[in-house]
């Protein structure tokens, strides 16, 4: 298979710079556009790869940029593109690897897209504990700058691009793009009500657009090399490339570059190397901590965004997580849980007050005080907390995702611990 | 915060020129002072390595908003530390996949050599111990940051090596 966004990536040798990163073809894309392609050109390409965002949620990028208002219709003033480059989901490693290793690969796409939206400042906003991926992007930056890549005139085309790294000061929520964008002001990272949306009034009350990692990775292939090869890539229904990962106790975790619609059980047995020697596979979160189990019957599916989401979950970031059998599900669960329910940002109650309440529920069940009603409870939370619409955001939703399929698939671990009064995954494993 | 803190007045001696300068910097593609609040926070911690109540007040004068709304800022992050830390905090994922690879253990080893739980710093001064969201190394399971580095494949003889010259016990 051909690589893409991987093609200068090995982490043997280190990082590319901007010497190596053109010598295989970088800034090609860049450079086309700059030389005869309209902004509006640009768009047309990425609306027809058919290019899904890669930060979660899979909305077409094409069309996530469309409304952005262009040219007349935009009032007088700044035009923002931020990269969210906040990877904080738990189970997810592909954006740290990409930003490390291939930094320019990066900003070519934001500078591509920047154009699409005709965008004048962009921000790179990044957790802050990538210091590493902070560090190369700021060299890489700065060679950009040296050699008329950003600022006035890129490219002698009249375009201009100011771009600048912003490290964030933590928390979970800020993956979430207007909570992002309330960071990105100064402010407490709380979500903003919808509309207006940030393609309209986002940063500083400016048109925004805030774009996963890899999904700007992709955009300066798809320019060079346009929309029906990108559409080729993949295998299944969904186009282009993704990064897979696979966490959780295989013989060889790790994260690969693989066609868009990959079958799970290739990913988990060629790549992953199979489970770890006497455990066996019992379900695994396609997608990160906030994406529903699924289980063996599963793992024939192509990892494309309608088949996982037909199957009752989400492809989410593509990073799974394996549950084995003899780790706790009610445990892991739980971990997730406790998790989200640290990082809400306590804006609205079901959120703030739901979330450790289940996490409460949890704790008793996997510590052994747990009562058969408890079970109604947990269904009852996951009914209230997990409908879109009564609370802010997303973040709560979500964490009822492994929470509702681990009751429907592992519901006697469930039983089993309330009817024995301990965790079963703790008895005779000398933990 | 005491009285004491509250009526002081003579805060311009409390940030350093060159904070002042940084701050400034940021703020020429900032709208609106407040904007730069968290950049200014971050500044001020860089050197010093906390925020204090005095820092937090210079910062708010600084960027004309009210100390009030400056704190509801700062302890909404958790990487900006309102209390002070030791020379070297570390982040120890918590999250799922370190879970499964069993950073509980990994966990009571680190507290049990350096005599610290969460929130805590050690006597020496030199780690405060912080639980931190999903590192992004899932594949490296059970990993941690020590200061700036990430410390992966976590086991416990990681752990007594890179703690080898603390003592163990003790927390202030």
């Amino acid at each position: 298979m051909e690589k893409v966004l991987t093609r200068n990536i090995a982490p043997d040798k280190g990082p590319t710079d901007m010497a190596a990163y053109e010598a295989n073809g970088g800034y090609s894309g860049l450079r086309k556009a700059m030389s005869g392609m309209s902004p509006d050109d640009c768009r047309e390409v990425v609306s027809q790869s058919n290019l899904r965002g890669r930060g979660g949620a899979g909305f077409p990028t094409g069309m996530k940029w469309s409304f952005v208002p262009m040219g007349d219709k935009c009032t007088p003033g700044h035009k923002y593109l931020v990269c969210n480059a906040d990877e904080m989901e738990p189970g997810t490693f592909k954006d740290r690897l990409l930003m490390e290793y291939d930094p320019h690969q990066l900003i070519e796409g934001m500078i591509l897209s920047a154009y699409c939206i005709g965008a004048d400042v962009s921000y790179i906003f990044i957790r802050g504990e990538y210091v590493v991926a902070i560090e190369r992007l700021r060299e890489a930056l700065a060679e950009c700058y040296a050699k008329g890549y950003l600022g006035e005139n890129i490219m002698g085309s009249g375009y201009k691009l100011d771009m600048y790294v912003h490290p964030s000061a933590g928390r979970y929520i800020c993956g979430e793009e207007t909570a992002l964008i309330n960071a990105l002001e100064g402010k407490r990272a709380n979500p903003r009500a919808k509309p207006p949306f940030p393609q309209v009034s986002g940063l500083w009350g400016r048109p925004t657009i805030v774009n996963n990692v890899e999904t700007l990775c992709n955009i300066p292939h798809i320019i060079d090399r346009g929309a029906d090869w990108f559409k080729g890539l993949g295998v299944g229904e969904d186009a282009g490339t993704k990064l897979f990962g696979v966490s959780g106790r295989v013989k060889n975790p790790g994260c690969w570059e693989l066609p868009m619609g990959t079958p799970v059980r290739e990913i988990l047995e060629n790549h992953a190397g199979g489970m770890q020697d006497g455990l066996q596979l019992k379900g695994f979160l396609p997608g990160g901590g906030s994406t529903d189990f699924l289980t063996q019957d599963h793992l024939d599916l192509a990892m494309d965004y309608n088949v996982i989401g037909k199957a009752g979950s989400r492809m989410g970031t593509g990073t799974m997580i394996i549950l084995d059998d003899q780790t706790c599900p009610v445990g892991m669960v739980l971990n997730l849980i406790r998790f989200f329910a640290h990082e809400s940002c306590g804006f609205c109650t079901p959120c703030r007050d739901g979330l450790p309440w289940s996490r409460q529920v949890l704790e008793d069940i996997e510590n052994g005080r747990g009562k058969v009603e408890d079970l109604d409870t947990l269904e009852y939370q996951i009914n209230y907390i997990g409908a879109i619409g009564n609370t802010h955001c997303a973040l709560a939703p979500g964490a009822m995702e492994p929470l509702q399929s681990a009751l429907k698939y592992f519901r006697e671990d469930f039983e089993r611990h309330i009817s024995g009064g301990c965790c079963p995954y703790h008895l005779g494993a000398g933990a | 915060m005491s009285d004491k803190r509250i009526i002081q007045t003579d805060l311009s001696s409390v940030l350093t020129v060159e904070e002042i300068t940084e701050i400034d910097h940021e703020l020429v593609h900032i709208p609106y002072k407040s904007g730069a609040a968290i950049d200014a926070l971050k500044i001020v911690q860089k050197a010093r390595g906390w925020v204090s109540d005095e820092c937090l007040q210079a910062i708010a004068k600084h960027l004309e908003m009210s100390s009030e709304e400056l704190e509801g800022v700062a302890t909404f992050y958790n990487l900006i530390y309102r209390r002070p830390v030791g020379d070297k905090v570390i982040l120890f994922c918590d999250s799922v996949s370190c879970w499964i690879n069993g950073c509980d253990d990994i966990k009571q080893a680190i507290s049990n050599k350096l005599g610290v739980d969460y929130g805590e710093t050690t006597t020496d001064n030199a780690y405060t111990l912080l639980p931190v969201p999903c590192l992004g190394a899932c594949d490296r399971a059970p990993v941690m940051m020590v200061g700036d580095e990430l410390v992966t494949n976590l086991d416990n003889e990681v752990v007594e090596t890179l703690f080898a010259s603390e003592k163990s016990g003790g927390k202030q």
